[in-house]
């Protein structure tokens, strides 16, 4: 296995008397896509935002490229990026001016050439001049998709990325992330529900349920550990509490 | 990896792109300075023949008003350009990018700036042929004034929105009415020796009575004071400092409760 771009040790994060993330372990390794998956109140959303340094953990240790996120998490944000149907760009800023400020907050030489080219890529050129806020769900996906790509990160955090987006351009998004991974060599994290989006993408599959990886493997291993044809069964038998795996401690 | 220049500008760059994309916003800018001087200048005119006191240093008022909404607009900058990112819910874009807390408060500060001038130069010019009253005739220690009073402004915006961090969008009116709580015991259109003498020792802990004590004394006497502009600055450096540890502290109070990624409308 390659070496991990992201190393999480006994990562845990209360609220007063609610434990959302009960010291999780886990390793990403480089250029792999691997996928957070539970219901809600999982904690995926919780622990993709312990990842960037949004939220302070409870306890428990997050590595990202060597470094220490707790302490150090400024070293390597040049080098990450994010995206979450949770989280919106100003809506009265036109796409462009959103894209520019973000160029220069990720200290990217040459914003405006490289605006263009994502702009390009996601197929977004058409909607560079519209506020952020009168553009459709999936315009505005695709346009927080090229704001998350804008440094061309090598680590990509993406929380629910195919959310409220109609089966056609979900594929589409899918195919492009497919093809950013495998020509940049990034590592993506994904949280999803979508069961189709984690087969489709993802080699390591971590399965979260009331805060705890509570298995994890290829959705390949997965299937044939739960006897299950789709990985949407595998999904209902691990959130209903109706088989646990058996391999969730297991050292990566 | 110290601060950034770029990173400061282009936070700038954001707030600057949401002012020009709306006219209504740069108007209502100058609006509110515009009115209460004309206010201001009308009772002083009238106050003029029926007031020794106002009589014997014509505009004492206009300089009074234009003066104390330096304050206002310093502190609506920082408060209402935060405001902005709770509403647009984009805190969370913010701070997975490299952008630091003091780089965003300085993009804060340099923005309050920029509304305040816009907001205040077009009202005190205007004072000049409707009253014929020229607030820069006042020379070097208005830009001593303005210094002082917008400083307080960025500090009590500061402290603002570090209450907003810690209880969300429910503390948002205090960006509006905070700074009130304040204008009695400024001594903004009257001397702090009004006050009762309890009241004018909290005034002498604000920056503000020192500052429109100095500006009276400019007006009335001729005299530059000295004394009332070192307290203004000194107090100004220890409420800023203070203010920025309660904003950090409220920060990682946020982070810690997830408030970046949860906050907005």
């Amino acid at each position: 296995m390659s070496q991990a771009v992201i190393n999480v040790e006994g990562l845990t994060k209360r609220f007063d008397d609610t434990t959302a993330v009960d010291a999780i372990s886990f390793a990403v390794p480089a250029g792999t896509v691997v996928g957070l998956l539970g219901g809600n109140g999982a904690g995926k959303t919780t622990t993709i935002s312990m990842l960037l340094g949004l939220l302070l953990p409870t306890s428990g240790t997050i590595e990202v490229l060597g470094v220490d996120m707790l302490r150090h998490r400024h070293r390597v944000l040049t080098r990450m990026n994010f995206s979450s149907p949770y989280v919106d760009l100003p809506h009265r800023l036109t796409v462009a001016e959103n894209l520019t400020v973000y160029g220069h907050l990720y200290g990217l030489s040459g914003v405006r050439r490289r605006v263009a080219e994502v702009a390009e890529a996601l197929d977004i050129a058409q909607f560079l001049k519209k506020p952020v806020g009168k553009l459709s769900a999936g315009q505005k996906t695709r346009v927080a998709l090229a704001k998350a790509l804008l440094n061309k990160p090598d680590v990509l955090l993406l929380d629910e990325p195919t959310a409220s987006l109609d089966p056609d351009t979900a594929d589409w998004v899918r195919t492009y992330l497919e093809t950013y991974r495998r020509e940049t060599g990034a590592t993506i994290l994904l949280a999803s529900h979508n069961m189709l989006e984690v087969e489709r993408l993802c080699s390591l599959v971590l399965m979260m349920r009331k805060g705890t990886i509570v298995d994890r493997g290829t959705p390949a291993e997965l299937l044939e550990r739960y006897g299950r044809d789709t990985m949407e069964d595998v999904f209902l038998d691990i959130a209903r509490e109706r088989r646990t795996g058996g391999v969730a401690d297991a050292a990566d | 990896m110290g601060a950034s220049v770029r990173r400061i500008a282009a936070m700038v760059l954001r707030y600057w792109y949401l002012l020009r994309g709306s006219w209504p916003r740069i108007l209502e800018l100058a609006y509110w300075p515009t009115v209460q001087m004309i206010m201001w200048g009308f009772i002083s005119q009238f106050m003029a023949t029926n007031s020794t006191w106002v009589a014997q240093a014509a505009g004492v008022l206009i300089a009074a008003v234009l003066l104390w909404d330096v304050l206002f607009r310093g502190q609506l900058g920082v408060s209402v350009s935060f405001l902005e990112e709770m509403w647009s819910r984009n805190l969370g874009h913010l701070f997975v990018s490299p952008l630091r807390p003091g780089e965003w408060v300085t993009a804060l500060m340099t923005m309050s700036l920029i509304r305040t001038l816009i907001g205040t130069i077009p009202a005190a010019l205007l004072a000049i042929p409707v009253f014929g009253y020229s607030i820069f005739d006042m020379g070097l220690p208005l830009a001593a004034f303005f210094a002082n009073l917008i400083v307080m402004g960025w500090w009590l915006g500061l402290l603002i929105v570090a209450l907003i961090l810690r209880h969300g969008l429910g503390a948002e009116s205090l960006a509006w009415v905070a700074v009130f709580l304040l204008a009695p015991v400024s001594a903004v259109y009257y001397p702090v020796s009004v006050l009762p003498g309890w009241l004018q020792a909290v005034a002498w802990t604000l920056p503000s009575a020192h500052v429109f004590e100095g500006m009276r004394a400019l007006m009335f006497e001729d005299a530059i004071r000295w004394d009332h502009l070192a307290w203004a600055t000194g107090l100004n450096i220890a409420y800023m400092a203070a203010a920025a540890g309660v904003f950090l502290h409220y920060f990682n109070v946020a982070r810690r409760r997830g408030a970046l990624l949860q906050t907005g409308e």
